[in-house]
């Protein structure tokens, strides 16, 4: 509980506080005070973490869990208390939970993020509920530091000798804007609910969710995929309602010790094919060590997209979209080896060999362009030309011979020149000198043994001062 | 525990072999077999053509520190998929490398909306896609680019691709020699010299040095084969490219096509 430079305490347990000591206080004053005093290094980065893993943890009450400062977790409980019966049993829930983790906290639901901040830091219950429009009323007696204000500002206001909030709302707001700025205006409107204030939420929070809740802890693997399996026919559903699918989905499993084991698939197509989806998630529940098992499971969609209505047979099921295993098989292969790895060939058109390739997404619909088939084009072609040391008989024709990595190549036919010229529009300011530098001469090549080539030769021969152009290779034929 | 459920995947293909063959079906022989279309090295082969949904293996793939031209054998394979895949499904092809070029597999059939590609770190990843790919009905066949791999990986393979009737193909480095595998077919393909074409000294129709090495059930082999390429006639506005189609220019009895070849490549 130290700061370094003078030592400073810098938090304090419930046992300490009784003795006076409290943060702020000089670490040697303390020591004076309390002589058998333990006192442990400040580690605000641990700190954070564990709050961060805190707010995770929150999230079993609302997607919408935010780390709040240094000390605290923000939750929009909007439209949540029904799940756990009431408000008031939600926190009861919470509190009794974060005791049971040995976390001391103090908790309260109030229409306005503001007014929670300031009753659950100076309020003097451990948990409250304020009634609808009763944050004035709960505010009046708490001091004007509760307001979020700087210690400046709540120093100036203490100067005036305005210590309670209720005595704020009297004043004339210019006299107020005047002496402090917006700050405490602002303060006071978003404490009173006049002022909205966003919540960013820790996770982008979705609006596709299924939540399962377990009167006793699960942890065994049929369990916990039999819940996933309903989780996920719900937030189908859910999906199916609002004619969207599934571009990634999460699956949080809480565990009764407070650990939040996450489960992530990311999805080629939108989908809401509950077989599809279950198989994503079920891969990779084998792998979850879910400890003393789990008693919250939550099921979350964090991207969607437009998916329209599927054809419906005379029997009422969906008929299988057209590329139902071919799309499994590629977002199994994604998910596994990264998506970015799966792909397709598309045409593009472009003269340039390199760029007459685009790589596309495997299911991508196939485009309506085309390769010529006149051309002839190697199967392979190296990521970079490799430049090669050739000699040619006369300055435009082909080589006789090459060498490449380290082998000799007698040339015995060759085919060309193939005149690929860079495309003029892709730089307009180019000089044209410049571009003629770049057109490539393509060579198909034989070589004795009937190993076969692409060569190119770099811009043209120039007069005899210039250096002649240099060679490479860019293609393997078959 | 792995070893046993390898165990009941071979007992349940059994069964199903005894149960095809009960029904008076046969063997492979209720599926048409995948050719080559060129009869003197289809004729070779039992069944008039590799077995689909079964494992065959292609040494001749790229080198791991590259050196000899692997274009023969990629087209090859290429070839071969694009004839596994000509009554539709699609080919997941397993890469080790970036560089397989989409216009020139086309010229050998393998069109590209019908080419799902999937790059893997190293060979454990490849297998893996492979045997993910070989579960998957809706391909018909799968390539993968696989330096090494035992007898047991080589069984699971063949064991997937029987199961669900895709076609394996295997692409290894011609330097992979005598490491026993459960593929039903081993070949070598090289380059060879294109054909000398009258009054014309550029390069002519692609040639393959062919060597069936392996062959269960079947005799090894050896073909100079030729890829003669559809006609470059003026595109009829259709956009798609006509497929070539091999034939063999001469069966080898013994010895390479051109003095000195066999001494190159080691």
């Amino acid at each position: 509980m130290a700061q370094q430079g003078t030592q400073r305490i810098a938090a304090v347990n419930r046992a300490a506080a009784a003795e006076g000591v409290c943060p702020g206080l000089l670490l040697t004053d303390a020591r004076a005070l309390v002589p058998g005093l333990s006192l442990q290094p400040a580690a605000p980065a641990a700190d954070a973490r564990a709050l961060a893993a805190l707010a995770d943890w929150c999230s079993r009450y609302s997607p919408w869990a935010a780390v709040d400062g240094a000390d605290g977790v923000r939750l929009d409980v909007t439209g949540c208390g029904h799940l756990f019966g009431g408000e008031g049993a939600m926190l009861d829930d919470l509190l009794a939970r974060l005791e049971d983790f040995g976390i001391d906290a103090r908790a309260t639901i109030a229409d306005s993020l503001g007014a929670a901040w300031a009753v659950a830091r100076y309020g003097g219950e451990v948990a409250t509920v304020l009634p609808l429009d009763g944050a004035a009323a709960a505010l009046a007696e708490l001091p004007v530091a509760a307001l979020r204000l700087s210690p400046a500002a709540a120093g100036g206001l203490q100067r005036l000798g305005l210590g309670r909030i209720g005595e704020l709302p009297a004043l004339p707001r210019a006299a107020l804007a005047a002496r402090f700025g917006r700050e405490v205006a602002d303060g006071l409107d978003r404490a009173l609910g006049r002022a909205g204030e966003p919540l960013s939420p820790r996770p982008p929070a979705t609006t596709f969710w299924s939540r399962l809740a377990f009167a006793e802890p699960i942890g065994e693997l049929a369990d916990i995929t039999r819940a996933a399996r309903r989780l996920t026919q719900q937030l189908c559903s859910l999906l199916a309602r609002e004619e969207r699918g599934a571009r990634r989905l999460e699956l949080r499993l809480y565990l009764v010790d407070g650990e939040v084991k996450h489960v992530r698939a990311g999805l080629n197509r939108p989908s809401r094919d509950e077989g599809h989806l279950m198989r994503l998630l079920a891969e990779h529940l084998p792998a979850l060590e879910p400890g003393f098992g789990a008693d919250l499971m939550l099921l979350t969609a964090p991207a969607s997209e437009p998916l329209a209505v599927a054809q419906i047979t005379l029997t009422g099921r969906e008929l299988p979209a057209d590329d139902g295993e071919l799309g499994l098989l590629v977002d199994r292969l994604g998910n596994r080896l990264g998506m970015v790895n799966v792909a397709r060939f598309a045409p593009h058109q472009s003269y340039l060999p390199e760029r007459a390739v685009e790589v596309v997404p495997p299911l991508a619909p196939p485009s309506d362009t085309a390769w010529a088939a006149a051309a002839r084009r190697p199967v392979y072609l190296l990521p970079h030309p490799e430049p090669i040391e050739a000699v040619a008989e006369v300055p435009d024709g082909p080589p006789v011979l090459f060498r490449w990595r380290g082998l000799a190549h007698r040339v015995r036919r060759s085919d060309g020149p193939e005149r690929i010229a860079p495309e003029w529009w892709q730089r307009m300011r180019a000089e044209a000198a410049e571009l003629a530098g770049e057109t490539r001469d393509y060579y198909r090549i034989e070589d004795s043994l009937g190993r076969r080539f692409w060569l190119y030769r770099q811009g043209p021969y120039g007069p005899a001062p210039a250096p002649p152009p240099s060679w490479y290779l860019h293609g393997l034929f078959a | 525990m792995v070893r046993e459920r390898a165990r009941q995947e071979v007992v349940s293909a059994l069964r199903r072999r005894v149960a095809a063959i009960e029904r008076g079906g046969g063997d492979r022989t209720v599926v048409p077999p995948l050719t080559l279309g060129a009869p003197e090295i289809d004729g070779n082969l039992p069944h008039g053509g590799l077995a689909r949904g079964a494992l065959h293996e292609v040494l001749g793939g790229p080198a791991e520190g590259g050196g000899a031209a692997p274009g023969t054998a990629l087209a090859f394979i290429a070839a071969l998929a694009a004839r596994a895949a000509a009554d539709g499904g699609c080919v997941l092809w397993c890469l080790s490398r970036r560089g397989l070029y989409g216009p020139g597999l086309a010229a050998f059939g393998l069109a590209s909306e019908r080419l799902i590609l999937v790059r893997g770190a190293n060979d454990g990843e490849r297998l893996w896609a492979m045997e993910e790919g070989l579960k998957c009905p809706r391909l018909a066949a799968v390539v993968g680019e696989v330096g090494r791999l035992d007898l047991g990986q080589s069984r699971r393979l063949q064991l997937a691709a029987e199961g669900h009737g895709v076609t394996a193909l295997l692409l290894r480095p011609g330097a992979a020699g005598a490491v026993a595998s459960a593929a039903l077919t081993r070949w070598r393909i090289a380059a060879a010299p294109s054909a000398p074409t009258l009054g014309y000294a550029g390069v002519g129709a692609a040639r393959f040095d062919v060597e069936l090495l392996r062959c269960k059930g079947g005799r090894p082999g050896h073909w100079l084969l030729q890829w003669n390429e559809a006609d470059d006639e003026p595109d009829d506005g259709q956009g798609g490219t006509q497929a070539g189609a091999f034939a063999v220019a001469a069966a080898l009895a013994d010895g390479p096509a051109v003095p000195g070849l066999a001494a190159a490549r080691g």
